[in-house]
Order: C-alpha cells, then sequence, then structure tokens
C-alpha cells in the first residue's frame, strides 16, 4: 500500500507538470499575441521617459495615468528554474514573465491615456514588486505599474 | 484636483509650494480570491483578482493623498511617485507620495 502512494505522489506532481507545460504556454502564446497587436494598434501614442515634454510643444492638458498587472509563473516554468537555480545562469522562463508583465502594465497606461485623448505620455516608471514574497511554496508571481504623465498637445 | 508625475506643469505656474503629502494603504487578499489565485498559478497568466486588488488600493492611497493635500489648501500634487512593499506575507503596502502646490488658475 505504502508504494502505492508514493508513486501516486510523483504521478500527481507529474500531472500538474504537464498541465502547467500545455496550459502555461498556450497562456503565454496568446497573451504575447495579444501584446503585439495592442502594440501595434496603440503606437502612434508616444510614450517617453523624459522629464520634460519635447521642446517647441504647446501642452494645454496633463495628468496622471497608470496601468498595472499581477501575472504569475506557471508550475513547470517554476520546476525548470528551479532546476536552473541548482547550477546559476540566466533564469529564461522568468525572464518572459517580467517581460509580458511590463509591456502589459504599459499598455495598459497608454489605453487610459488614450482614454483621455492624450497625444502623449512623459515621465513614465515602471516598477515591479514581488507580492509572494517570504511565504514558503511561493509562486512566482509579479506586480508591475507603469505610470507618468499624460500630456494633451495644442 | 491636477495629478502629475512631473516636477512641474508645463501649461501652468506654480505660486506656492506646500509641502509633501501622502497616502497609504495596506491590503490583504480574501482567502478565496487567494484559492482561486492558487488555481490560477498552477497554469500560470494574469491573476486578474490581484490586479483588481491592488488597483484599488492604489487608488485608495492616492484618494488619502489627495484629501490631505485638499485638506492644506493645495489644487496640485506634483512628483507622484507610487511605492508598494510586502508588509506581511499575504499583505502589501501601496505607498503613495507628492508634493501639494498651489497653481495659478
Amino acid at each position: 500500500m505504502e508504494w502505492m502512494l508514493q508513486y501516486f505522489e510523483i504521478f500527481f506532481a507529474l500531472c500538474l507538470l504537464i498541465v502547467g507545460y500545455g496550459f502555461g504556454r498556450l497562456a503565454e502564446k496568446r497573451h504575447y499575441k495579444s501584446i503585439f497587436k495592442r502594440e501595434k494598434k496603440y503606437q502612434e501614442l508616444l510614450v517617453f521617459s523624459l522629464k520634460t515634454p519635447p521642446e517647441g510643444l504647446t501642452v494645454t492638458d496633463s495628468r496622471l495615468v497608470t496601468g498595472s498587472v499581477v501575472v504569475s509563473i506557471d508550475y513547470f516554468k517554476k520546476f525548470v528554474a528551479g532546476l536552473r537555480m541548482l547550477v546559476g545562469g540566466r533564469l529564461r522562463s522568468y525572464e518572459t514573465l517580467v517581460d509580458r508583465g511590463r509591456r502589459e502594465a504599459v499598455l495598459r497606461m497608454k489605453e487610459q491615456a488614450l482614454l483621455l485623448h492624450a497625444d502623449s505620455v512623459i515621465n513614465v516608471k515602471v516598477e515591479t514588486s514581488s507580492i509572494s514574497k517570504g511565504r514558503r511554496n511561493s509562486i512566482g508571481s509579479i506586480e508591475v505599474c507603469a505610470y507618468g504623465t499624460a500630456l494633451k498637445h495644442a | 484636483m491636477l495629478l502629475s508625475n512631473l516636477e512641474v506643469v508645463p501649461h501652468k505656474k506654480i505660486v506656492r509650494h506646500l509641502g509633501l503629502v501622502q497616502g497609504s494603504t495596506v491590503r490583504a487578499k480574501h482567502a478565496g480570491r487567494d484559492i482561486m489565485a492558487g488555481l490560477k498559478n498552477l497554469v500560470g497568466g494574469e491573476l486578474k483578482g490581484y490586479t483588481e486588488l491592488l488597483q484599488d488600493a492604489r487608488e485608495e492611497a492616492t484618494g488619502r493623498m489627495v484629501e490631505q493635500a485638499n485638506a492644506i489648501g493645495a489644487n496640485a500634487v506634483l512628483n507622484i511617485r507610487y511605492a508598494t512593499s510586502s508588509v506581511a506575507s499575504g499583505a502589501s503596502e501601496l505607498f503613495a507620495y507628492g508634493t501639494a502646490v498651489e497653481l495659478e488658475d
């Protein structure tokens, strides 16, 4: 009986890995597709990290805009990252996580700016924080917040 | 109330500086959401419940900051910064601060 239980545990973990791999990949692909699509769509709205508006512009209105998102890594990727940490080096599975989070947050900020009919967004700050830090069995989920000042030009 | 994370307002003049204003809130997520997020963690992707929660919290922090600015007679808050920190497992603190100023009309 004991050995069966042990096998069951291994089987269960494997199932989680497979589910994580399958759905995680699918979700990531879909997310990237939507990111690319929206990035193209909002291309005209210029975003700067400069503190002052480009010279020669007459600004008529300014407003704070923010965008934030919480994304998490899937079970499979977390497992792979765990293995990777034994030897060190690049954690590619986490790289896509933060990349997705940042781009999504900036896109949401742009969406908000477009709702205000803004022409550009300046002084953009992007901030990342881990929300499940210090917890045992913590899953890698991060919160990304992007904020800036939306400007209307004359 | 004009909110901006610039140091100056491009189309208006600052008449008076009124000093630092701040607002913060600590939020924990409730168990139901936590369980759902736990399930979602299996497959990865956006955790909508948390996104909403943090957005609400951020709005509240901003609101408190604005309240403070209103109380001292400002009509704009400039150079706004946001900070997030986790104070305990499962709870996070959202913090917003900026400089309250009075702008000319």
